[in-house]
């Protein structure tokens, strides 16, 4: 059994099927990504997977264990961490105080009223924080940083749960060029450093194709093709609904 | 405010309060008894409004029941009072545990309204079951232990039990549950994804800031030897929020600043003129128009510019 499995999973909103029976199975230790053209389903299908909202019909397993009915606060704790496409961080808690909370969380003293939180975890928030290239950065606003350190500051933060598996929702949007390239190569090593498994949505290309070991392609809500990056470009219908040649 | 000023004018706040029964003024000693209770109320409510983010306009619920409850149990069931004040406060815990289970639920708006209808609802308990509240005229003529009897010793029970309190909810704001609070605050869906229970940190939030309500109750009753159905009406629950939001929010020191203040201008104010809800409107218009984040906003603007000169 595959490492997370979807399985005939639909998403209707009204009359409307954003996700139409997606199955696919991403192996341990892959970087797997989706890619398909925007409306495609994408981030509704993230929503899926993390338990933001719950599958019509379908369901999905990580290591066995089925999560179409759990929470997404549950489904951090046995391993699955996420960010957002749209930055999503505390905006008045210092960099410093975003990662500590994401600590404080995974070690569960969120219910100790009385552990002082001045400095708590200071090495290893330290440690995140330079990992991501934010350590001169850890005084300030997460709301206060550019956009592309909101976005490293978010993989810090969902690195800080200690995943097993990680989806990034477009890691590089609205990202500069230098920028997407320092991220990706940042991505790629930390994952395969931590040995965690990586699942992600992503609109250029270049990107995906730097660092996806497996694509899966969503079109109108529907998986269309999965293999190894050098197939995927070569099937003629990916590349006449998602590079637009003819 | 940091933390350091934050403490410093606490420490100030208390030396001063050491200081108040030796100026003997009997006005001034009581004017200070009800300032302390109305700013732990303040305070209490804060743990709610400020950490978690969620405004509860039926607050006084708790104050309320924290007060007959003291009430009853001194002097129906004539307990001591360390066991009648635990035993209210345990009560305000369970009616905040089954209201909040049911409040948090709901989001902004509709979390308020709700609170507010259970706070109205536990107002038409209190009007109609005479026999245990005594209604419209209120629980009056609460047996108050010996050592309380003088305003002196009243004045020394409530400044002990009001820093207690001040200091475990500093605390809390400073501890890891508090800074998950805060996270809570600023961005929900992130907090979950934490892998925090978000409706059950919001649930202990509720039930903690109902607590500390229900001591300022007990207190109340106690001072006031007695306890008024006013005490859980929703104008009462009003003016905690408004002494909240005249303190600012996001700051320790904001609601105990609001409360003394409101207190403080209605008690003046009352000795002029009988349209103090008119001066307490236009104090709310300014905050909101003005000082959207009360005054400890305005000070550390202030704070800030002369910094920069």
């Amino acid at each position: 059994m595959a490492f997370l499995e979807i399985t005939g999973a639909t998403k209707k909103f009204g009359g409307f099927v954003a996700i139409n029976d997606v199955s696919f199975a991403v192996e341990r230790g892959a970087r797997h990504a989706i890619i398909g053209p925007n409306g495609a389903g994408k981030t509704t299908l993230f929503n899926l997977i993390s338990g933001l909202i719950l599958p019509t019909t379908g369901s999905v397993t990580l290591d066995g264990k089925r999560l179409s009915r759990m929470k997404p606060h549950e489904i951090v704790r046995i391993g699955m961490a996420r960010s957002f496409q749209k930055v999503n961080v505390f905006p008045r808690k210092t960099a410093f105080e975003n990662v500590q909370v994401a600590l404080i969380a995974n070690r569960n003293l969120q219910f100790n009223p009385f552990r002082d939180a001045a400095g708590l975890f200071r090495d290893e928030v330290m440690q995140l924080l330079e990992q991501v290239r934010l350590g001169a950065d850890s005084g300030r606003r997460a709301g206060e940083l550019a956009h592309g350190k909101q976005k490293q500051l978010e993989l810090a933060v969902a690195l800080a749960a200690d995943p097993r598996i990680l989806l990034l929702d477009e890691p590089t949007a609205g990202m500069s060029i230098a920028e997407t390239l320092s991220s990706i190569s940042l991505i790629r090593d930390i994952v395969q450093q931590r040995g965690i498994t990586l699942l992600f949505t992503e609109h250029d290309m270049n990107v995906v194709f730097e660092i996806a070991s497996t694509i899966s392609v969503l079109h109108h809500g529907e998986i269309i093709s999965t293999g190894l990056p050098d197939e995927v470009r070569a099937n003629d219908d990916v590349q006449r609904i998602y590079l637009g040649r003819e | 405010m940091t933390s350091r000023p934050q403490l410093i004018f606490l420490g100030c706040l208390f030396l001063a309060l050491l200081i108040v029964p030796f100026l003997g003024s009997r006005y001034l000693t009581e004017l200070a008894v009800q300032v302390m209770i109305l700013s732990l109320l303040a305070l209490s409510l804060n743990i709610l409004a400020g950490h978690v983010g969620l405004i509860s306009f039926g607050h006084a619920a708790f104050f309320a029941i924290g007060g007959y409850a003291t009430a009853f149990f001194l002097s129906r069931w004539q307990l001591p009072l360390g066991v009648a004040m635990p035993l209210a406060i345990i009560l305000a815990t369970a009616f905040a545990l089954v209201i909040g289970i049911l409040c948090v639920r709901l989001k902004a708006i509709y979390f308020a309204m709700l609170t507010l209808a259970f706070s109205m609802l536990l107002w038409g308990v209190i009007i109609k079951w005479k026999p245990v509240t005594g209604g419209d005229d209120g629980f009056v003529g609460i047996a108050l232990p010996q050592f309380l009897a003088t305003p002196q010793n009243f004045y020394w029970f409530t400044l002990a039990i009001v820093s207690i309190s001040t200091a475990l909810v500093w605390l809390l704001s400073k501890s890891t549950m508090g800074q998950t609070f805060v996270a809570i605050r600023e961005n929900e869906t992130r907090a979950s994804f934490l892998g925090v229970n978000v409706r059950q940190m919001q649930l202990i939030a509720f039930v903690l800031a109902a607590i500390f309500a229900a001591i300022a109750g007990s207190l109340m009753a106690m001072y006031l030897r007695g306890m008024y159905p006013q005490s859980a009406f929703w104008t009462q629950s009003g003016h905690i929020v408004i002494s909240v939001l005249l303190g600012g929010v996001h700051s320790f020191v904001g609601p105990i600043l609001g409360a003394s203040l409101l207190y403080l201008l209605e008690v003046t104010i009352h000795q002029y003129t009988q349209y103090w809800p008119l001066v307490m409107g236009l104090i709310l218009l300014l905050v909101v128009l003005v000082l959207p984040e009360g005054l400890i906003g305005l000070f550390r603007k202030l704070y800030a510019r002369l910094g920069r000169k």
